[in-house]
């Protein structure tokens, strides 16, 4: 027998007070992809041999990541009873000061403190001397649903998870809502797919709920190729319960009886974190039979696929956890009809699974009140590229994206100037910099010519070149096509070749008028979204920057010299 | 049993996951050994009930998998845009140089592979670049020649 619910709640509170409020000192360190690249690793290293030389006794956990990312490695200590205090960019040298002076002595390394961030539960008065970092412009933005527990929480700890609210929404959907009632909040919240298409969730959902058949799935879709977009392993490795709580949730909404979460091989951290999640929920009755008592029983594993990028369309990923190349199926029938092993499916991506626990426990007019128009709630944005603040916001739609910009992420780097931004991945698009006074909103920006995408969004400043990043873009498009329909197979092979011609100063006067004829057919003749969309990346440079590749064309120049350096893409014959 | 065929076996065998099928038992067996050998495609094939040329059309499928024994590093640099736009293509050149090669792929004495990532997933640090599976961010062409020479002058196997 599973504990009970009530059980669970109250071992974890007792867990938590004595993390937060017992005798030790609790040192958190963000290690999540990001972390591990900035050289957390050696920090946790180097806390532990320190902890161990200086004779300290304090809890170390490995959460995930803050968002923050421009500051990692990022260690936080918070004293018992105390606040948690920061110390960003942090270099195994100091660490042995942090520890004898704040974690032993008491005393936070002001010097050295990035922010400090305020317990709720303490009424210790904040550190002298240390700003708070809520008020940091990368924090000041933004309102946390998804992202709520990221960096607070050690993800390898279900009971972390339950002490901050977890696994209540299910509870509530299990005990005081049918499933229909839980597919209403989700109806009401307006939440739309994160995933790209940003199709309404709830009218997804209804479809799988209205086919009666016995075996039917939800799949969480956590491929996550887009270049320039990590939220989705980044959820994955900070919090995999709020994830798994929501697949459970539609499962139970949809009258699914099995969910499977999809991961790309090779990430160890995320897959390693969703993995303990699933196992300890399994533990604990969460997963399973006869879920907290009701009569819904369902369970969830993880399936993982090689290196695709169309791994992550939504077909082809079922015939990759059937163990197949990831080609993309023709529809229909739709996945809600005939889906993996020709059962009924639904899928979805992490972050629209990750809103559900939340819109359950607050309920979905609360949800539907943040956000703009029929874009509710927030953008989980991957800021990256030339910015002063990279990293991992979580801000309500809506906003305008030149404050993301140069508000949030701290303007351009090293004093330079925005010259475009590329967002939504791939298949996105690029936006000039003097068209991003627009607001974040599915529809505003696809109307620019670019999209939220899966939130990635990449800044380049003066001194990149577009006709060299539209070449690299599909380099990418061409390398990753599953090639199935010829179209996108052909034609990515084509526009390659010609944006090599014009990026060599080698191009002719018919060149853009013949890749647009090559966009054309990829649009018409492909299956999925990688040959219909394919041509964005090409289409939305010359929106914005067509006199620069026509300087490339007619007077054969790269004006940043960009196109006149060495570069490099896979092989082809790797494909 | 040949060790390779015993090993092979176990890989499969040792999946604990309830869906098992073509693919995860390829990527169990590239767990195990580093690359996929014509025996375990083969084996996979009878596991599977599947046939040799099913298998090989998986494996061929997606670029993770390789078919001969690995080099003893593996440098991986990614040329995603995040990366790209901030100086991937220098990184590159400079690791391609500090290994010997022209372009991606193993030193002839397979103490190096060098291969393109399309995303390390670490983009809010990029230039990311990764040896032996760990990651390193904020590299430029100097750091990258340097962990390229760090990485050569251990012993062992990549992981
Ligand atoms: C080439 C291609 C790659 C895709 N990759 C992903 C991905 O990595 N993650 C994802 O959630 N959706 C991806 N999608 C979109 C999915 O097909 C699908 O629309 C999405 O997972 C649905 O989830 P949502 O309704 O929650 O947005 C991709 C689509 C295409 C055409
Ligand atoms: S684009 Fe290089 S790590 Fe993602």
């Amino acid at each position: 027998m599973p504990p009970s619910f009530l059980e669970i709640g109250l071992e974890a509170a007792r867990r938590w007070h004595e993390l937060t409020a017992g005798e030790r000192p609790w040192i958190r360190i963000g290690t999540a992809l990001c972390g591990e690249a900035a050289g957390a690793n050696a920090v946790v290293a180097a806390v532990e041999s320190a902890l161990e030389s200086q004779g300290v006794s304090a809890e170390v956990s490995q959460v995930g990541c803050l968002g923050l990312c421009f500051a990692e490695p990022l260690l936080d200590v918070m004293l018992p009873s105390g606040h948690r205090v920061f110390y960003g960019n942090v270099n195994p040298e100091n660490v042995a000061e942090i520890i004898a002076t704040h974690v032993l002595g008491g005393t936070p390394v002001t010097a050295m403190a990035l922010g400090y961030i305020t317990d709720p539960d303490s009424d210790a008065p904040v550190p002298d001397g240390i700003p708070d970092l809520n008020q940091h412009p990368m924090r000041i933005w933004e309102n946390r649903i998804a992202l709520r527990n990221a960096g607070n929480i050690d993800p390898l700890d279900i009971y972390q998870y339950v002490a901050n609210g977890g696994y209540q929404a299910l509870h509530k959907s299990l005990t005081n809502l049918t499933p229909a009632g839980t597919l209403d909040e989700v109806k009401s919240s307006g939440l739309r797919g994160r995933g790209g298409a940003a199709f309404p969730t709830a009218v997804k959902w209804g479809f799988l709920a209205g086919n009666p058949a016995p075996e039917k799935y939800v799949l969480c879709n956590c491929e996550e190729g887009d270049p320039g977009a990590f939220n989705d392993k980044n959820i994955l490795e900070s919090d995999p319960n709020t994830l798994l709580e929501g697949v459970i949730i539609a499962g139970y909404a949809t009258g699914a009886s099995k969910g499977y979460i999809f991961i790309r091989h090779g990430h160890d951290g995320p897959i390693e974190r969703c993995r303990a999640a699933v196992r300890q929920a399994q533990e604990l009755g969460l997963l399973g039979e006869n879920i907290m008592g009701s009569n819904f029983s369902y369970d969830v594993e993880i399936a993982l696929t090689g290196d695709s990028y169309v791994a992550g369309e939504e077909t082809a990923l079922m015939e990759v956890i059937e163990g197949k190349r990831a080609m993309p199926r023709f529809r229909p029938p739709f996945p809600a009809a005939v889906g993996l092993f020709g059962k009924p499916t639904n899928i979805n991506n992490v972050k629209t699974l990750s809103y559900v626990p939340e819109i359950i426990s607050r309920g979905g007019e609360w949800f539907a009140g943040i956000g703009h128009d029929t874009s509710t709630g927030t953008a989980i944005l991957c800021l990256s590229g030339a910015l002063n603040y990279t990293g991992m916001v979580e801000v309500p739609l809506g906003i305008n994206l030149k404050d993301v910009i140069y508000e949030a992420a701290g303007g351009i780097k090293d004093g330079k100037a925005l010259k475009f931004l590329q967002t939504g991945g791939p298949l996105g698009g690029v936006l000039g910099a003097d068209n991003i006074d627009v607001v974040l909103d599915f529809e505003v920006l696809r109307a620019a010519g670019a999209i939220v995408g899966s939130g990635g969004i990449i800044a380049a400043d003066e001194s990149t070149c577009v006709v060299d990043l539209t070449r690299s873009l599909i380099a990418f498009c061409q390398y990753e096509s599953c090639g199935k329909c010829f179209p996108c197979r052909m034609g990515m092979s084509h526009l390659l070749e010609v944006l090599e011609r014009i990026c060599d100063l080698e191009g002719t006067d018919e060149d853009l008028t013949l890749m647009r004829s090559i966009g054309e057919n990829m649009q018409a003749g492909s299956l999925c979204g990688h040959g219909q969309l394919g041509f964005n990346p090409v289409s939305s440079a010359l929106r914005y920057f067509r006199p620069e590749f026509e300087t490339h064309i007619v007077e054969r120049k790269c004006p940043t010299g960009i196109c006149t350096m060495p570069r490099f893409s896979p092989a082809l014959s790797r494909r | 049993m040949s060790g390779l065929v015993q090993q092979i076996h176990d890989a499969v065998h040792g999946q604990t996951q309830p869906t098992v099928t073509v693919l995860s038992s390829l990527l169990a067996v590239e767990d195990a050994l580093g690359y996929i050998p014509k025996e375990a495609v083969e084996f996979v094939a009878g596991f599977s009930n599947s046939t040799v040329n099913n298998v090989w059309a998986v494996a061929s499928f997606y670029p993770n998998f390789r078919f001969e024994p690995p080099a003893e590093h593996l440098v991986e640099v990614c040329w995603g845009a995040s990366c790209h736009l901030v100086g991937a293509m220098g990184v590159f050149k400079a690791v391609l140089d500090a290994s010997g090669m022209a372009d991606e792929g193993d030193t002839p004495d397979k103490r190096l592979t060098v291969r393109f990532n399309t995303c390390l997933g670490a983009c809010s640090q990029a230039p990311v670049m990764s040896m032996d599976h760990h990651l390193a961010g904020r590299v430029n062409p100097e750091l990258a020649a340097k962990n390229v020479a760090n990485l050569l002058a251990q012993d062992g196997h990549a992981s």
